[in-house]
């Protein structure tokens, strides 16, 4: 096997018209497009078990506590309550599963190291954080969505009378596709920190803290200079944004209807154009 | 082909990869080698585009690596075991790097069986030892049949069974026109496999040679001649006008002239010897000589000179490796000679 070596004899640039490779695989090169991202993407986040784990727990969450509280209030007295909002609860809780998930979807990457595996198979670190990105939210939609689905029609049947108001079209709405997209960009939200942050308990006590610690915060503020602050603290928290779009926010004031959404798209969008930049900056 | 053009890689102010310029063949096993901490795995890293150069650039067949439109079937690494999510099956691990760039689900059995990994496909790598997650890597690596590889001290963790495989698949895949990249931080290793030298310390290109240029030009051979009268056989060889130094154990090393000779002199002159042995100093020897002032961690002993001196003999530099050579005595003949 041993060749003599010929010298590079093309000058300064030795790559300029690259001598041909001598050996060539049957299998063909072509571009490969986002398409390919999704589904290298789609396969990795259904083989992890904590995918399993972290969607299960929040499907037995939204639908096990949203059963739950229907059948507490079913037959009470409950007046000028929104039928559809006893699901608040379950989903509060299951908004945390699919925060970790968010994380755990570019962290585990960067723990394990298989983000540079990833990287040789796609160098384009755009869009393989876009492919994460889109995977990830769709599948988080869904699922709460039809988790959430699954809630308001029993609510909707169980919780009637004594006062409680029949859920009219865009509170079905709101309370199925409304906090289907709201907890899925919390997610996506998490994913963005995940990827800036790349270490996996970081980023999720990071989001523990942007989801409880400003009413958490707001609960302990007392004295009337504090009072604006306290006000906006509790508006703009996420589990009061929830209630909001359930259509029981906890004050008057504040954003209410699909606001809430809209305030977090617009965060959300910030954080992944961090994540983007720095995803491109670094080294793995 | 793989071609490097003052890639240079600087952490802060330590330079880590320092302007190096070489090019990586087709068709032959080229050997990168270098003392831990040379800058190995920092120049597979940007040549895979993992990390940024400071300056200078890389291309792969001519093309930049973010340039390759599907790049596992032209570049394969094995960058090091741990790449992997311990939490996915070989095969599905193999699967989504298969999906990425369209490689037909059929060459994930393939590569799988082409290691021997076929019967923990459907195991989590988490509980696989060193050697099975050195095989998956080169499952990965060998996935999109590429003509270009590149393997990350791949022997590292192996048993023997498994080094000598990986010897062997890195023979064949050359044999079959690809270009073969692999670095090590064990010349003797090296000596088996490869054909090409490049040798790093410091991030510094220290030789880019043939490994029989290289053997040629460094192992330096001489005759170990001992006797009980070495004041006579001094001033024999003196005489003789043939040059000779004393080593520590009182015998003499005698360059410049063959066995023979040396013992059809010490007849003519009635001297009697109780060792006459041609020797040569392994490649270890010879590449530990090359790196001795690059090498950035010194194990030393106590008592020990704290800087290597420059250009001292290759037996008195503390360096890198010098335990080892301890144990198995100073002079180490014909060790991977025969490549």
């Amino acid at each position: 096997m041993t060749t003599p070596h010929q010298a590079t004899a093309q000058g300064t640039q030795p790559w300029q018209g690259g001598a041909p490779a001598a050996y060539t695989s049957p299998i063909p090169v072509r571009d490969a497009t986002f398409g390919d991202a999704l589904r290298s993407e789609w396969t990795k986040i259904r083989t992890l078990r904590s995918t399993m784990w972290t969607l299960g727990v929040m499907l037995l969450v939204v639908v096990g506590i949203g059963l739950l509280v229907a059948s507490v209030m079913s037959g009470h007295e409950a007046s000028g309550f929104p039928a559809l909002a006893a699901g608040f609860f379950g989903v509060l809780l299951g908004s945390l599963s699919v925060i970790t998930l968010g994380v755990l979807v570019i962290s585990s990457e960067y723990s394990t190291g298989m983000i540079r595996t990833t990287l040789t198979a796609c160098p384009s670190r755009s869009r393989v954080l876009a492919a994460k990105a889109v995977v990830f939210f769709s599948l988080a939609f869904v699922l709460t969505t039809v988790a959430c689905l699954l809630v308001a029609a029993v609510d909707s049947s169980l919780i009637s009378g004594h006062g409680v108001l029949a859920p009219s079209g865009s509170q079905w709405a709101r309370a199925t596709v409304g906090i289907g997209l709201y907890v899925a960009l919390l997610g996506l939200l998490a994913l963005a920190v995940g990827a800036m942050l790349r270490h996996s308990a970081g980023a999720i006590t990071a989001m523990l803290g942007v989801v409880l610690l400003p009413l958490l915060l707001a609960l302990f503020m007392a004295g009337e200079s504090l009072q604006t602050l306290r006000t906006d603290l509790i508006e703009y928290s996420v589990p009061n944004a929830l209630a909001a779009i359930y259509g029981i926010p906890m004050l008057d004031s504040g954003p209410h209807g699909w606001t809430p959404l809209w305030i977090l798209a617009g965060v959300t969008v910030v954080a992944l154009a961090g994540a983007f930049t720095v995803i491109n900056k670094r080294d793995v | 082909m793989i071609e490097l053009q003052g890639l240079t890689k600087r952490f802060g102010e330590k330079v880590a990869v320092d302007h190096l310029t070489f090019t990586v063949r087709p068709g032959i096993v080229t050997g990168f080698l270098g003392p831990n901490g040379a800058g190995k795995s920092t120049t597979m890293r940007m040549m895979l585009g993992l990390d940024n150069p400071t300056a200078g650039d890389v291309r792969i067949d001519g093309k930049r690596y973010a340039e390759l439109k599907e790049p596992l079937k032209e570049i394969g690494a094995l960058l090091d075991a741990q790449a992997v999510h311990g939490g996915r099956t070989a095969y599905n691990h193999l699967l989504c790097l298969a999906q990425a760039n369209r490689i037909p689900r059929s060459r994930v059995g393939e590569v799988l069986e082409a290691v021997g990994l076929t019967p923990v496909a459907r195991k989590r790598p988490k509980g696989f030892s060193l050697g099975m997650g050195q095989r998956l890597g080169i499952a990965a690596a060998l996935l999109g049949d590429p003509r270009i590889l590149m393997f990350d001290e791949p022997v590292n963790g192996l048993d023997p069974e498994g080094i000598r495989w990986i010897r062997n698949l890195m023979q064949s895949l050359a044999a079959q026109g690809r270009t073969v990249f692999v670095s090590s931080h064990l010349m003797s290793e090296m000596a088996l496999t490869a054909e090409h030298l490049v040798v790093i310390g410091q991030g510094k290109l220290l030789a880019d040679t043939s490994m029989a240029d290289f053997i040629a030009r460094n192992s330096r051979s001489f005759v170990r001649v001992r006797t009980p009268e070495p004041e006579r056989m001094r001033d024999v060889l003196a005489a003789a006008g043939i040059e000779a130094r004393t080593a520590g154990d009182g015998s003499f090393e005698v360059t410049g002239s063959t066995a023979a000779d040396l013992g059809e002199l010490a007849a003519r002159e009635r001297l009697v010897l109780h060792e006459l042995s041609p020797q040569q100093a392994s490649l270890e020897e010879a590449f530990m000589g090359l790196t001795a002032q690059a090498v950035e961690y010194h194990a030393r002993e106590a008592g020990e000179p704290p800087t290597p001196t420059a250009g001292a003999p290759v037996e008195q530099a503390p360096a890198w490796g010098e335990q080892w050579r301890r144990e198995h005595g100073p002079e180490r003949s014909g060790d991977g000679e025969g490549v």
